[in-house]
Order: C-alpha cells, then structure tokens, then sequence
C-alpha cells in the first residue's frame, strides 16, 4: 500500500488546495443528502423522462429480483458487468447463476478473482491479494489456450481476447453508479479500462445499480467530487474513462443500448440515514483512500474482514447494515489512529462514529443489534479498571503485583484462547513510575 | 413490489429529515488561468504521461497527416463518422476508409473482429487534466472511440477549456445533456495485477490526438 500512499501524496501537494478541495467535497455529499428524498424523486422524474426505466429495492433480495425481471422479459442468458459493490452487496452472481444465467465480472480484477470463485478483498483492487505467480496459474487452469506466462502484459492480453468475445456476445451489461445527478438524470461511471464502457454500450439492455446515498443535486457537484476521488483512490489526476449516461439510444442513434434501467438499492440505508450522525456514513464515494492508510487493513488484508466493504468504511458500514450482534467485533479492528480520518475526502468521521458504534454495542441506542455485544466478563473487567484508575493507592498495589508477579499468571480461561495464536504479552519489571523516578523525574 | 419498496424507501427518508446535517460550503478551490498555449501545453503533457501520442496538422492538411500515420502503422480498415471529411479524403491504396452508416447489430463482428482504427472528432479539451470531451452522435456513435485498438482523435487547440467545471459552466451543460457524454484521458489501463500498469485491456490500446489549429 505503500505505493498508493506515495501516489496519493503526489497528487494532494497543496494543503490549503486539498482543504478547500474536500470541504467542497463534504458539502456536495451532506448538501445532497440533507435534501436526499426530494433528490431521489427529481432523479427518478428526469431519468423517466430522458428514457430510462427506474426500479426501487429496500432489500438486496428485491433488487436480485428486480434485475432477473428485466433479464428474463428479454431472454437474457450471457451478462457483462463492470464494477459494482452494490452488485456484490447483493451476490448478484451467485443468484443469476442459481437462475441459469451467465453473469461474467469484467473489470481485470473482479475477472481474476471470479475465476477462483473469490470476492473482492479491496474495494478498488479487487485481486490485490494475488500475486502474478498465482495469477498465471490461474489462467493457465481455467482459461482455454492460454499460455502459462508471468508477464502482465501477456495476461493483461489474454484477458482481452477472452473478454472481447464476451461483450460482442452479451444479452445485457450490468454497472454500478459512481454519482447519479438529480438535475439532468445523468449516471456517472469512472473507470480505467473501458470495461465499463463495454459493459454499458454495446449489450442491448444496460443494468445501473446504485445505493439510494448516490445521488447528487447538480452537475457542478461532479469535477470537485471526480478529482477527490480519482486522487485519492489511486493518485490519479483523473481516470481514463468518464462515462456520462443520460439515455439509452436514440431513434438516430446507430449504437448503445435500447433500454436502460436504473435500480436504486436501500439496503439498510435509509436506516442509517435516520440518524444526524451516523447518516456521514453515507458521504462515502468509495475511493478506499481509508484501507490504504489503514495499519490495520494494511496487515490483516480485506478478507480477514469477512464483509463486502473491508477497511475503516466497511468497519462502520457493515455492523450497520448488518447488525451490531453479530458484528460489532468490526468496531474494534481499530486503534483509532485516524488516518483514515485524515485523507477522507469527505470528512467522514470515521474514528468518532467507531466509538459511538462501540458504545451502542455495550450500552444500547439507535443502531440495529444496540446492546447486544455486551457481555458480563467485559463489563465486569471494565468496572475494575475503572476502580483501580480511579484509586491512587489501589493503582500502586496492583501496578506493583502486576510488574513482579504478572509474568506468573498462568494462560487459562480467555487468556489460554488468545495465546493460541498470540505470543503471550511479557510485562515490564517495573512500573512506569518507578521507571521514571529512577530517571530523576519527581512524582507529582 | 417496486411502488411500494419505493413509498416505504421514501417514507422513512422523509420521517428522518429532521436535524439533517449541513455542511459548510468551502472555499473556491483556486484556479489557474492559462492562456491558450499553455492550455496546449499542459493538455499535451498530461496525456503524454499516460501514453498518448500526438500528430499536429492544421485545417486543411489533417486528413493526409493522419492518413500516412495509419499507413505508417498498418491499418488496413479504418472507421470514420458519415461526415468527417468535407471534401474527398486522399485516396489510398493501403487504408480502406469505412463510414459509420448502419446500426452496430448489423455488423456488430466486423467492428469487433476487422476494424483496425477509428478517427473521430471532439468537443473539445480538458487541460487540467489532459483529457478530451467527447459527445458521441448518430454521426459518431459511441462505439468509436471504444472497440477499434487504435483511436484517432481530432482535437480543435481553439476549444482546449482550463477545468472541467469550466466547460461545464461555460457550455451550459446542465441545460441539456446528450445520451452518452465522455472524457477520455489516455488508452485504456489497468494496474490490476500487482499494481503494474498495463495499457489497451478493454478499450483502444493506442490514442493519437491530432492537435488541429
């Protein structure tokens, strides 16, 4: 990650620019939010108007059926798809697999790694936990006639020939949505590889999917929105491709696609909106500037996460969408250093919001599983903790046994389970205080 | 299904509208203001950093600039919107110029599997960042500047803009948008595998601008 870091860094040279960058960032996202119902309905309206057919899903359940609706009105048996984290929110191939369709990831990345029937660990590089040795084999394995090679250009060429066969042939391309803009019903789609494009305009059917947090009001909202992210996603001054979708084709138009549909995806969303705080969540643009800073992220890796959003975004995310019961260990994959804080280019708060989430695991409040990762040994530890620190004398005694007698303590109960795989912390000989009076510095 | 996920969507955004955060709007991000020749500049070296290259010709003499550049690298079947050329192209015995002129399914594996280049023209130019605008139309389909292996773009120096947030002002683009805009900032890339940069995976894997003035 290191790279990215350094590239990230090139490309934000300016503070004062990068300040006044991402505070224009932060209120196109909070302006577009804080007017988010009326925006939906003038995307939906404009979107109606210049052609486009619309599709509402509170669940990922409802959008799956929504897209094979569309699918199966037309016969669809072979689909495309760009990018898409909603579309991996909802295991969208998985389902249309189960339903006999061919649903086939054609951004490099997501290619590789469905060819070993894997998921995202990176959110920008999907494949980003494989290295070109694995990645030779792979192909050498699962793609007919492909030479073993370690080349990257070579098996960025294999992947084009396979892939090139598959957008001539395609029923239906399915995307994400980068940005969508309620005042022209504009679809923004940012990418590098032209997949996108392919996915979008040569297939006679084109399948948007979006989260209903996407929406912005106007299009003076997209350069400043564009350049944050291109920047801080991959140091890039800009992507390759913006591709910029208002209708399907025209009467006079010779090519794109017939019909065009746009799926706008709740998916817990709106739950989280109903809070004034945790609706910052939804500022996010997805740029993973957060996992790249992470050193968390950066030495556990995306799958350890066991979640579709990985990373300090997915650390807040997903115990919403999914509950604090069964997620709310997310919340403490983190040491709270704030990098993530810092380079997001919309002022999310994310330290903050992971401690409101810790909080409301323990002690109840607003968010889905509220209270219910609390346990009595945690509370218990935590209430003496709070005894000792409070007790300048209680503090010495136990500071004292700690230092002499701690390395005793035999590895039983929770401590026998964390050692398993962890070396066993060696405490120090002395205690602090003792430490730095040896030094000459007085106690106060 | 769809009526009503969308009135319980809507409901609970509505019902969640109070205290709703508002940010403060920042400062004007600074801008600079290039003359014309620096906007030249500065669009020819961004695009150059990611691997496009540039021809330069003026009004009259671009179509046999680019036409002794397609020979020069073997094209043989080159696509070409219905009016690009005012007057009769310079005949060749080695390129063969094709006019987009009937919808893609009639044709769609030829495009696919016999195109050798595409030439199209632009809208104009980003200079910020070195990137072209362009508006695909019944006489330049969208399809041009993404399935030939080789893209060959006329750009007019007289519509190089500074920002992107300037074309879209000063060109009023929210009065009305065509079905398919673009900008297009070098050939197709991806740092996919081991974050090495590889250049032509889906789309053109070259792109010539051909800076006409």
């Amino acid at each position: 990650m290191d790279g990215l870091i350094g590239k990230r860094a090139v490309q934000f040279p300016d503070q004062e620019e990068w300040a006044a960058l991402r505070a224009r960032g932060a209120e196109a996202r909070a302006r577009a939010l804080a007017n988010l119902p009326d925006l939906l309905i003038r995307l939906e309206a404009r979107c109606r108007a210049n052609g486009m057919e619309v599709h509402w899903a509170e669940t990922t359940e409802e959008a799956n059926e929504e897209v094979l609706a569309i699918l199966n009105r037309r016969g669809a048996k072979h689909v495309v798809k760009g990018k898409s984290m909603v579309s991996e929110e909802m295991h969208l191939n998985d389902f249309l697999e189960s339903h006999g369709i061919e649903s086939l990831e054609s951004d490099l990345g997501e290619y590789i790694i469905q060819l070993d029937h894997e998921t995202p660990s990176h959110i920008i590089m999907p494949a980003i936990h494989k290295n070109r040795k694995q990645i030779a084999r792979l192909f050498g394995e699962k793609i007919r006639a492909a030479k073993y090679t370690e080349d990257v250009d070579e098996l960025t060429g294999i992947a084009r020939r396979v892939l090139r066969r598959k957008f001539e042939e395609a029923d239906a391309g399915v995307s994400g949505v980068n940005f969508a803009v309620a005042e022209t019903g504009t679809l923004f789609l940012i990418e590098n590889e032209g997949n996108g494009r392919m996915s979008t305009h040569v297939p006679p059917v084109h399948i948007a999917l979006m989260g209903i947090e996407k929406v912005l009001e106007r299009l003076e909202d997209v350069p400043p929105l564009l350049t944050l992210l291109t920047r801080s996603a991959t140091g890039q001054p800009i992507s390759t491709y913006l591709n910029m979708i208002t209708a399907p084709r025209s009467r006079d138009e010779k090519d794109g696609p017939r019909e065009v549909h746009l799926v706008i995806l709740d998916n817990a969303r709106s739950r989280i909106y109903a809070d004034p705080e945790l609706r910052t969540t939804l500022r996010c643009i997805r740029c993973g500037a957060c996992m790249n800073h992470c050193p968390v992220y950066t030495r556990v890796g995306g799958h350890a996460y066991d979640a579709v959003y990985p990373g300090p975004i997915g650390k807040i995310l997903t115990p919403q969408v999914e509950g604090l019961a069964h997620r709310h260990d997310l919340t403490h994959a983190s040491s709270l250093c704030g990098a993530c804080v810092e380079v997001c280019p919309v002022q999310i708060p994310i330290s903050s919001l992971l401690i409101r989430l810790r909080k409301e695991a323990s002690s109840g409040g607003v968010v889905k599983g509220a209270g219910e990762g609390r346990t009595r040994a945690e509370a218990f530890t935590w209430a003496v903790w709070k005894r000792i620190h409070a007790s300048p004398p209680a503090y010495r005694v136990v500071s004292w046994l700690a230092t002499r007698l701690g390395r005793f303590v035999p590895a039983v109960g929770p401590l026998k389970a964390w050692t398993t795989v962890r070396t066993k912390p060696r405490f120090a000989h002395k205690t602090l205080h003792e430490l730095t009076r040896e030094e000459g510095v007085p106690d106060v | 299904m769809s009526e009503t996920a969308r009135g319980r969507i809507l409901e609970r955004l509505r019902s969640a509208s109070v205290g709703a955060q508002r940010a403060e709007r920042g400062a004007q991000v600074k801008q600079p203001k290039r003359s014309r020749d620096e906007r030249v500049v500065r669009l020819r070296t961004m695009m150059e950093a990611v691997r496009t290259e540039f021809l330069e010709a003026d009004r009259e003499s671009w179509p046999s600039t680019v036409l002794a550049f397609l020979v020069s690298i073997g094209a043989k079947r080159v696509l070409h919107g219905a009016n690009l050329f005012s007057v009769a192209p310079p005949d060749s015995a080695a390129v063969e110029l094709v006019p987009y002129d009937k919808p893609i399914e009639e044709w769609k594996t030829d495009m696919f599997s016999n195109i050798d280049a595409a030439i199209t023209t632009t809208r104009g130019g980003i200079a910020e960042t070195g990137t072209l605008i362009l508006w695909p139309s019944p006489d330049e389909p969208r399809l041009m500047s993404l399935v030939p292996p080789v893209h060959v773009a006329l750009l007019d120096t007289n519509k190089i803009h500074d920002t992107f947030a300037d074309v879209m002002r000063d060109e009023n683009w929210a009065a009305g948008m065509p079905p398919n805009a673009l900008l297009i900032s070098g050939p197709s890339k991806t740092a996919d595998i081991e974050q090495t940069l590889a250049y032509g995976v889906h789309g053109p894997k070259r792109l010539i601008v051909v800076l006409v003035s």
